[in-house]
């Protein structure tokens, strides 16, 4: 199984980067998994988006759709895609540590 | 390995393919044939063949489900590939798909077709696949960390990765008036308008699931739009077929029997040939080509011309295949971008509203029915709607809203 590691700290991941085990999610996970995102640091911004991801995903067990996201977090997708470079699947399901999305968002 | 040369041997030898080579047998193109071909480039036809012969043995996909890669600013126009058995066959252990962008039409200058190959022989597996279903350039077989490496060099040679995922799926089109008389509008500037038109949505998935627009600019439709495309756009004319009568008089001469090939095949016998002139019944003409294909240096489309718009094909997934249904007739060929956009729009905005995850424009509209589905539009029924008139006058007649009201 393949791990990430970052300033000694060690997660188990799957190929593309996520969290394997998506319960043992912390803040820290997200601030860690950042930088593989080509984020340098986590803004309001990137919070508001990471815990609606996270709150909906475990209200529900899935991510939401990526016009939702927009919606409840009032950003354009050309500003979520300004947070997360990688877009809202891969960047931002990734640091609110949601198992891989298979296309919803 | 941009530089080896045809005829290097593989280090590790060439697999053993005994089942694939079945594949080769007969009179068919083989893809078997062509991955062979490929062989002593960069080694991944080598393990992809081994692969693929490992799993006709064991009778299942060694392709692991899913893999989420990409590059940064896109949201699509990568498929993350990884395979099960990558230990035997590292070469394929990472095989990533990317998809580019194709030119309208699919013309390339041989230069074009050299450049592309090169980058995918020292990024990727050299493999490709010259088209993929949506029209694509399909790059077959990369790792992550070159991926951003490819994209960089691809953009840099004029080109850009294409749609995956929900979203808008790269827009293709038919050769139309590059090659073909009969085109009824300029299908390639069409769509490479709406290709620009919509980048974003193209690169950046945001929609409930994909969408793919197809444009032919005639009736024999060779881009299959009406059974591909959840938009299909496909050339028509509105008033009669243009005829040259001496032209039809000549092939009857060479041999043509007007009356058992041309006018007995028309599938509503609107045609009538008295031996010496051919008249066609315009307003029972349903735009087959048949007569036009048959005789095209006596038959042309008329002068006003345009396409139809349809809405709703797929391919089964979750329901059976559907074909496109009618959804404006006609519109003329100079209004045609302008009126895609608006409809598409509002197309869009009730997808939005009322479609579920993953459920294509065609199996919302099976689902809340077509009158709403106009309705949520602001498109009026018409008669061109209805492919065919109800057979079973058992079923129960619905009367329409203004009736009950
Ligand atoms: S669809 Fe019609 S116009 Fe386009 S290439 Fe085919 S025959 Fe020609
Ligand atoms: S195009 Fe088809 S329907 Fe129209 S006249 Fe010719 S054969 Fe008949």
């Amino acid at each position: 199984m393949p791990t990430f590691e970052v300033e000694g700290k060690k997660y188990d991941v799957d190929e593309d980067g996520f969290l394997q085990e998506p319960d043992l999610w912390t803040e820290d996970v997200a601030k860690d998994f950042a930088k593989s995102e080509s984020i340098d640091a986590l803004t309001d911004g990137h919070w508001k988006v990471i815990n609606y991801i996270r709150n909906y995903y475990l209200q529900f067990g899935i991510a939401p759709m990526v016009r939702k996201v927009c919606k409840e977090t009032g950003y354009k997708l050309s500003e979520i895609y300004q947070l997360f470079p990688s877009g809202p699947a891969k960047g931002a399901c990734k640091l609110a540590g949601l198992p891989k999305p298979t296309g919803c968002v | 390995m941009a530089d080896a040369d045809e005829g290097v041997k593989p280090a590790n030898g060439k697999p053993e393919t005994k089942l694939l080579d079945e594949l080769e047998k007969g009179p068919w193109p083989s893809f078997v044939t062509e991955i062979k071909s490929a062989q002593g480039v960069t080694g991944g036809a080598e393990d992809l063949l081994g692969q693929l012969e490992l799993s006709y043995e064991d009778k299942v996909s060694h392709w692991k489900h899913g893999g989420l890669v990409g590059v940064l600013g896109y949201g699509g126009g990568v498929i993350g590939r990884y395979s099960d058995v990558g230990e035997q066959f590292p070469k394929v252990a990472h095989f990533h798909t990317l998809r580019v962008n194709q030119p309208a039409g699919w013309f390339y200058t041989s230069e074009a077709l050299r450049t592309i190959s090169d980058i995918w022989e020292r990024h990727g597996s050299g493999l490709t696949n010259m088209h993929g279903s949506t029209g694509d350039m399909i790059l077959l077989g990369t790792t992550t960390d070159h991926l951003e490496a490819t994209f960089q060099e691809l953009t840099h040679a004029g080109f850009d990765l294409g749609g995956s995922g929900s979203a808008v799926r790269t827009p293709s089109c038919c050769v139309g008036m590059a090659r073909c008389e009969w085109a009824c509008f300029d299908a390639m500037k069409l769509c490479y308008d709406l290709t620009m038109a919509y980048q974003d949505e193209l690169h950046r998935p945001a929609l409930p699931y994909k969408f793919k627009i197809k444009c032919s600019a005639c009736p024999n439709d060779c881009v299959a739009a009406i059974a591909r495309a959840d938009l299909s756009v496909i050339g028509t004319w509105k008033d009669d077929i243009r005829i040259d009568q001496a032209e039809v008089a000549n092939y009857a001469t060479a041999g043509v029997d007007i009356q058992k090939d041309i006018c007995a095949n028309c599938p509503t016998r609107c045609m009538d040939w008295n031996g010496k002139e051919l008249n066609i019944k315009n307003r029972d003409c349903v735009r087959c080509m048949h007569c036009i294909n048959a005789m095209p240096k006596a038959l042309r489309p008329g002068v006003e011309k345009g396409a139809v718009i349809l809405i709703g094909a797929k391919a089964p997934i979750l329901q059976g295949a559907l074909l496109s249904s009618v959804l404006i007739p006609f519109v003329a060929a100079d209004e045609l971008l302008d009126t895609l956009k608006e409809l598409i729009q509002r197309i869009w905005d009730f997808w939005d509203e009322y479609g579920t995850n993953r459920e294509r424009i065609g199996e919302l509209i099976q689902r809340v029915g077509l009158a709403a589905f106009l309705d949520g539009i602001g498109l009026d029924p018409a008669p061109e709607m209805v492919s065919a008139p109800r057979d079973n006058p058992y079923i129960y007649y619905q009367p329409a809203k203004e009736d009950e009201a």
